[in-house]
């Protein structure tokens, strides 16, 4: 198609014809030509958040679940400021975002104009490509490889910088290529070098202690790479543990499932990495916190990755056999050559199983009940209860202990049901996440697991939520501490406590209230259940203020500069135990 | 970069390697779009790696593509990360490393030169040695006075040090230099290099 019409009118355009239904943004003086175009269409529906982060959160939680881009609308200067932190996070995740920013006029352009800052310098390194568009005639094209380059290849967030004036100007519109892939120089590579997919396929079938490690880009790869990495499993029989980004990839009711492994992993996770003798990573990225001490990490294996980034392969940990390539693409030849070839598992594979049940049977998760006080893990654990058979519940968290116990007690059975921030660390992403989700899945269950402090920090789309009709539930495992900042002083700095207990902390029920929310406070194991029971009852918003243990660390821990087979159990977490935990050269490390 | 299975055990301890530093001259094909430089030396300074010579200029003016030459040094990962890292990059073409492509076909280095212009004031004794030295060098007289020189100097990077070193006594007043171009030897195109480590 080839019509005229102005830069407005083809930002409206482009997003239809790349398959966009959703926006979330918020209008500024830069963006109002888009604005006004956007209020004379049906076709796509905005959201309006009540901060520029909460909408880049939004549309992270949005593509998070659908696997599809999310798309974030907002002005120029401090709108897209706003913006850093929300595409830093899908940056070090992997989320496909397009992010749309208002500039000032080109004429005005470093002229220090109102609410004009550099915003493609400001974003290049926290964006997987950006542009600046001074052509209306170049917008077409530029907004359509936005989405090619946002989806494709490892994903990430992209901003198209829109100068006003390109806005009002008219231009010639063209539909996208029918082949996008054609990029003159961005051209991600898919298959899977089929020498190196034979070897490694042959390394399995020769192992005796494998394991695989797979991370969020299983989950990035789409449905097909989570099923052919579970039938994988299946006719291999190995073990399998994820990362925390590439939670529900496999089944947490599989058989083979080791639970997440790294610095809050299981134990039988970490051991398993720490004694394999073949270590099949699929999609991850040896994060530092992942691995623990470097030079310590899973001394005996030869390793495999798998991975779409070659920038990936050899950057933190040196391995002996990597494949580039999409992770459905190589599974898929896996699977294939492990079919065709009828490999069989070597039959040291069952020591090996029944060293992992050894393993499994100290029951790293397990903590002191009590009747009296709730503690966090129970409540996740009551939590998990009352979803469980459900498949459309959506869970995002913050950032900090409560996402760690999450990780731990909640069970995910499917790929695009988890939603954390987990390169970034971004306290605040949660409640926008779930908001995201919910846009996408109306009807499903979207349940933010939250802590006290970080919830507070993008509060406001409680408005955003009630506005919509959107009923994203936040379950608060209120501690008045910043839990984890509070659990690294009492690790690492003599348990002074500075500054990580909030003193006035709002009454989470009546802020709800405020909001046009509901509001539920709980301080009592036994009554939570029924207190669970309505807030899944309850159509609108919830904050769910959940009093727990105030002291309560999050365990089994791998403490600073230690190797993954030199875990903290609870139940050698005495307080002498968690003060010796980390060395002085560990202190460095955190 | 799907390397050769090894039987090994792998060497994950990167501090093994570490020390030892290399210097290499990679040719980096980009698109000649706004902000691509900063692209390239943001991905630099953002990651903590070295440059030690740039020289860029558009070299296909009808398909708008420049090329980059970067002499870099760090341990053989850092490097091998920054090719990947580069060529990640949107606007990048292509990515090669000459100093692995020339070792790989067994000869001691890529082509490379710099240009560098020399200014010397001096009069008498060390105006002459100043001019006998530039023949040496092979360098030309591009401007003059009764009582200065300038010096257009084409070589490798040393032979260039080597120079002005020379030249400092004899009234050195300022150096300007292009930073490294470098092609690889041979009939082989850049995309047809082998830098495979």
């Amino acid at each position: 198609m080839q019509r005229e019409m102005t830069g407005a009118e083809m930002v409206l355009q482009a997003l239809r014809d790349n398959g966009v239904e959703h926006v979330f943004g918020y209008p500024g003086g830069a963006v109002l030509p888009i604005y006004d175009e956007l209020i004379q269409q049906d076709a796509i529906q905005h959201i309006l958040v009540r901060h520029e982060q909460g909408a880049g959160h939004a549309a992270e939680g949005y593509a998070r679940s659908t696997g599809k881009a999310g798309i974030a609308l907002v002005t120029s200067g401090p709108g897209a400021t706003n913006m850093v932190t929300a595409l830093t996070d899908a940056m070090l995740d992997s989320i496909p975002m397009v992010c749309i920013t208002g500039q000032v006029p080109t004429n005005l352009v470093g002229s220090d104009a109102f609410q004009e800052c550099d915003t493609v310098g400001i974003t290049r390194p926290c964006t997987k490509h950006n542009w600046l568009v001074k052509d209306v005639d170049d917008l077409p094209r530029i907004l359509h490889e936005a989405f090619y380059v946002a989806q494709s290849g490892r994903p990430g967030p992209v901003v198209v910088d829109i100068p006003k004036d390109v806005q009002f100007a008219t231009g010639t519109y063209e539909s996208p290529q029918a082949n996008p892939s054609n990029h003159k120089s961005y051209r991600p590579q898919l298959k899977g070098d089929m020498t190196a997919i034979r070897a490694a396929v042959e390394l399995m079938s020769k192992a005796k202690r494998p394991v695989f490690y797979t991370g969020g880009g299983v989950i990035n790869s789409g449905a097909s790479a989570s099923q052919l990495l579970r039938e994988l499993v299946d006719q291999t029989g190995f073990p399998i543990t994820s990362t925390l980004m590439g939670l529900g990839a496999y089944p947490a009711s599989g058989e083979q499932w080791l639970g997440m492994l790294g610095m809050h992993g299981t134990y039988e996770a970490n051991m398993a990495m720490h004694d394999c003798d073949l270590m099949i990573c699929i999609g991850a990225r040896f994060d530092d916190r992942i691995t623990g001490r470097l030079d310590a990490f899973s001394p005996g294996s030869t390793k495999i990755h798998v991975d779409i980034d070659p920038s990936s392969i050899n950057k933190i940990v040196h391995v002996d056999l990597p494949i580039v390539g999409d992770v459905a693409h190589v599974l898929e030849d896996m699977v294939r050559i492990w079919r065709a070839s009828s490999f069989r598992s070597q039959p040291e594979l069952k020591e090996w199983q029944t060293q992992i049940a050894r393993w499994r049977a100290r029951d790293c998760l397990s903590y002191r009940h009590s009747d009296d006080i709730i503690m966090p893990q129970y409540a996740l654990q009551r939590l998990n209860a009352a979803i469980k058979g459900r498949k459309d519940v959506y869970i995002s968290t913050e950032v900090g202990q409560h996402q760690m116990w999450a990780a731990q007690y909640l069970s995910f059975e499917s790929p695009n049901h988890w939603l954390t921030s987990g390169g970034f660390g971004t306290m605040g992403y949660g409640l926008p996440a779930a908001i995201g989700a919910q846009v996408a899945h109306p009807d499903g269950l979207c349940i933010n697991v939250a802590g006290d402090a970080s919830i507070l920090m993008n509060i406001q789309e409680m408005s955003t939520a009630v506005q919509h009709g959107l009923a994203p539930k936040t379950f608060i495992l209120n501690n008045s501490y910043m839990g984890m900042v509070r659990q690294w002083q009492q690790l690492l700095h003599g348990n002074r406590l500075s500054h990580s207990y909030t003193e006035s902390l709002p009454d989470f029920v009546k802020l709800a209230e405020a909001y046009g929310g509901k509001g539920i406070r709980v301080t009592r194991p036994g009554e939570l259940d029924d207190a669970i029971q309505e807030m899944i009852e309850t159509p609108g918003p919830v904050l769910f203020d959940c009093c727990v243990a105030q002291l309560t660390n999050c365990f089994p821990m791998i403490p600073s500069g230690k190797a993954h087979n030199e875990m903290l159990l609870p139940d050698e977490a005495t307080d002498e135990a968690v003060a010796n935990a980390i060395d002085t050269a560990g202190k460095s490390l955190v | 970069m799907n390397a050769q299975k090894t039987d090994a055990l792998s060497a994950y301890f990167l501090a093994e390697t570490s020390d030892v530093l290399e210097t290499h001259t990679l040719s980096i094909i980009v698109d000649n779009e706004p902000g691509v430089l900063a692209r390239v030396i943001g991905l630099y300074s953002g990651r903590g790696y070295n440059i030690d010579s740039l020289s860029v200029s558009e070299t296909e003016h009808e398909k708008h593509v420049s090329r980059v030459t970067i002499v870099t040094t760090g341990t053989p990962q850092i490097i091998e990360q920054i090719r990947h890292q580069l060529d990640r990059l949107v606007p990048v073409h292509l990515v090669r490393d000459l100093t692995v492509a020339a070792r790989n076909s067994n000869q001691e280095k890529p082509l490379e030169r710099e240009l560098a212009l020399i200014k010397v004031r001096g009069e008498g004794d060390k105006r002459l040695e100043a001019l006998r030295l530039s023949e040496a060098f092979r360098a030309t007289v591009i401007d003059a006075t009764i009582n200065h020189f300038v010096f257009e100097i084409t070589g490798r990077t040393n032979k260039i040090d080597q120079f002005i070193e020379i030249l400092t006594p004899l009234g050195l007043v300022e150096v300007s230099r292009t930073g490294v171009a470098a092609l690889s030897r041979g009939s082989q195109g850049l995309k047809n290099l082998q830098d495979e480590i």
